[in-house]
């Protein structure tokens, strides 16, 4: 279960986050909406502990273990993924190569065994045709020359490679045409598990559609404004945010 | 991956300069300072023949006339050149004729480097893996050359400087200063003057050289300099691999390394020459101490179609001015440079290489890039030039830096002088910074800050690494790691 209660966060001086409460429970999918500048994206990078981002109050944490204390890398170790709205290019890094080392530093850090290589090849074999990853792109520079659509996939197989506890995805359909949707939802929908919880962060519906959400929760101007089952969403969807932004003020 | 991995345990595990131990040796050393009667001092030392000593003579002439050169990007207080040892060397009887001669504090030290002395322990190893026979030179002396006899076999020489003055004069006398000639610059001709050892390579013609030829330069004692002077000759159609490698222990004052490496192909050849430079780079936080690494290395590619690559790992040294460079005379000779030049703390470094196309149908080959950090400066200097007889003549250059943090500084100076309408040269460059973004990227997958650079930083210099050959690869891929430990945060 994440948990997170009264959470409030600034970039500089600037507060974005102001007392966030909001519980997903392993198993569940939670989407958050919301307008542009909401702080969406604000509370996927305060969850993963990314630089420039400073708690005022409040705490975060997963399956009971506190969060906000933690490095990055730590919280990665822990179970928490952020699947990047725009991922990182990585020259002269092979994917393969990159993601062995991320799922070898992640098992250190529990105190597990690295994974061996022909295990590893074999499950990323396994994980890229699932996702119709050419195997040959593996072998290049990570996300280097790769389509928006190609990159989404590849945080998706990353995902499936880690096998993380909490996937949070920030904007995972922007960029994304109707075919590559498809794909990475399903990827997405094939790592749903009763021990899993999901954040799914997004302006609009249509993710929606192929990501069924649990609960549907509206994010105004640094607090959750609305929640409610899949149909908040449809009518988000049909009646836009302008009485949130009001709620908000 | 295995080699990412061995990164990431090293940046882990290691100190920061793990070479910078001295060792008590009973050591002799020529008088401080330099005259016409050190000069002499060396050359009786080394039982060099009159025309060596007049050679050496001459240079030091020269040298007094010569101004110390001051357009490289780089700022030192001024060098007392009388108040550093030319000569420093271990006590022994003779020069030692093999390993069981030579004395076992000097082997430990090549032991406690990881240099492979002993020629059974490397024959000992796994079978098939490569070997590699050493040059190992202390100071001022060659103390041991290993393989010597195997090598002798394939007609391959392979010796000390001093040796070969002595036992090769013919080859000594036809090449040495040919392709650097004495006063070519300052550093050169003050090397010409005073150096002490360094390796003589002479590959016959039509022959590979069976095994990797390396040379293990080693400053210990104080106050002293070391002036290596290396000769490679590759006859037609001949082939061999050379890496050097360098270390010096930590000392507070400024050391100076002023060495000149010669390499003569003639038709047909192939030399490979890597080196791995790891001099003690003075201390990171207030920049006292270290090497000041002055160095002129030139090939000349007179025969045809001959070929010679430079790969260099900088990664030491408080200062370095060094430009591997090609002389393409031969009609469809080649050259190749590749360098990582890595500076963090004070260190600074102008580095490149000089491609000069003579000959019609030359092609050359220049991948550069530059790891800055900490309060660094790191300068690209190349130059690129066609004769009017170089028709055809074909470069390719990439020069690309990286920046980690805000304090260090990183330059790109090339010269590109086309003297003929039918050469084609292509320059890139590229500056990018080791960015927030990436590294939280990479921390979010679970990777500490330590490995996200690491693993950043080997991805950005992989088209070089694997220009080395394999073992020294993986040394200088954990080498650059450590060299930025502590870079960020």
């Amino acid at each position: 279960m994440l948990s997170i209660q009264n959470l409030h966060a600034r970039v500089e001086a600037k507060p974005i986050l102001k007392g966030v409460t909001l519980e997903v429970p392993a198993g569940e999918v939670h989407a958050i909406m919301g307008p542009n500048g909401a702080g969406k994206s604000t509370l996927s990078y305060v969850l993963s502990g990314r630089g420039g981002y400073e708690v005022t109050e409040g705490t975060a944490s997963l399956n009971g273990e506190d969060l906000l204390s933690l490095e990055p890398n730590e919280r990665a170790a822990k179970g928490v993924f952020l699947s990047f709205q725009y991922p990182l290019e990585i020259p002269g890094v092979p994917a393969l190569t990159f993601i062995r080392t991320a799922v070898n530093a992640q098992r250190r850090a529990r105190g597990e065994d690295e994974i061996a290589a022909p295990a590893f090849l074999k499950l990323a074999k396994e994980k890229a045709a699932a996702l119709k990853i050419d195997f040959e792109m593996l072998k290049r520079g990570l996300n280097v020359g790769f389509s928006g659509g190609e990159k989404k996939r590849m945080e998706i197989f990353q995902m499936a490679m880690l096998s993380p506890k909490f996937l949070i995805l920030d904007e995972t359909d922007s960029g994304l045409d109707i075919d590559a949707l498809k794909i990475v939802s399903e990827g997405v929908n094939a790592l749903r598990s009763p021990e899993r919880g999901m954040l799914v962060i997004t302006h609009y519906q249509r993710l929606l559609d192929y990501i069924k959400p649990d609960r549907v929760h509206v994010l105004a101007a640094g607090r959750i404004v609305a929640s409610g089952g899949p149909e908040l969403a449809l009518q988000l969807e049909a009646e836009g945010y302008d009485k949130y932004a009001g709620a908000a003020a | 991956m295995a080699a990412v991995k061995e990164t990431i345990d090293t940046v882990a595990a290691l100190e920061k300069y793990e070479h910078g131990f001295t060792t008590d040796i009973d050591q002799e050393f020529a008088p401080k300072g330099l005259s016409e009667d050190i000069v002499r001092f060396i050359s009786a030392k080394k039982d060099e023949p009159a025309w060596m000593l007049e050679w050496r003579l001459d240079a030091y002439r020269r040298w007094l006339e010569l101004d110390e050169p001051d357009w490289a990007k780089v700022s030192y207080p001024k060098i007392d050149y009388q108040d550093t040892y030319y000569y420093a060397a271990p006590k022994t009887k003779e020069g030692p004729k093999s390993l069981d001669e030579v004395d076992p504090e000097l082997l430990a030290v090549y032991e406690k480097l990881g240099i492979p002395l002993k020629e059974q322990a490397v024959l000992a190893g796994v079978e098939g893996a490569p070997r590699y026979a050493v040059d190992a030179v202390f100071d001022s002396v060659s103390v041991v050359t290993t393989f010597k006899k195997e090598l002798a076999q394939a007609g391959v020489i392979f010796c000390s400087m001093s040796e070969a003055i002595r036992e090769h004069p013919e080859l000594v006398k036809q090449y040495l200063g040919s392709v650097v000639p004495t006063s070519d610059n300052y550093f050169a001709c003050l090397n010409s003057a005073v150096f002490s050892d360094g390796s003589f390579v002479y590959v016959p013609p039509g022959v590979r050289c069976p095994m990797e030829l390396s040379t293990y330069f080693r400053i210990n004692a104080k106050d002293s300099g070391q002036f290596e002077r290396t000769l490679i000759i590759a006859d037609k159609g001949a082939y061999v691999s050379y890496l050097e490698g360098c270390t010096a222990p930590m000392r507070d004052e400024n050391q100076l390394h002023a060495a000149v490496v010669e390499l003569v192909l003639l038709d047909d050849a192939e030399i490979k020459y890597s080196t791995v430079q790891n001099w003690y780079p003075g201390d990171p936080e207030t920049g006292k101490g270290g090497i000041y690494n002055f160095v002129t290395k030139r090939a000349d590619c007179r025969g045809d179609r001959s070929k010679v690559s430079w790969t260099q790992v900088e990664t030491g040294s408080a200062i370095t001015w060094k430009y591997p460079s090609c002389v393409l005379r031969g009609e469809g000779s080649s050259g190749e440079f590749y360098s990582i030049a890595v500076t963090n703390g004070h260190q600074q470094a102008d580095t490149g290489t000089k491609m000069i196309h003579l000959g019609a149908n030359t092609k050359s080959r220049i991948v550069a890039k530059g790891i800055s950090a900490g309060k660094s400066t790191s300068t690209y200097r190349g130059l690129v030039s066609a004769h009017p007889k170089a028709k055809g003549a074909r470069n390719f250059t990439q020069c690309d830096s990286l920046l980690i943090g805000k304090t260090c500084a990183a330059h790109t100076v090339p010269y590109i002088e086309a003297r003929n309408g039918q050469s084609v040269f292509e320059h890139e460059a590229t500056t990018t910074r080791l960015s927030d973004d990436q590294l939280f990227y990479c921390q979010q997958r679970g990777l500490s800050q330590e490995e996200a650079v690491a693993l950043l930083v080997n991805g950005f210099v992989r088209d070089v690494l694997q220009q080395l050959p394999m073992e020294f690869a993986v040394e200088a891929q954990k080498l650059v790691a450590i060299s930025l430990e502590g870079s960020v945060g």
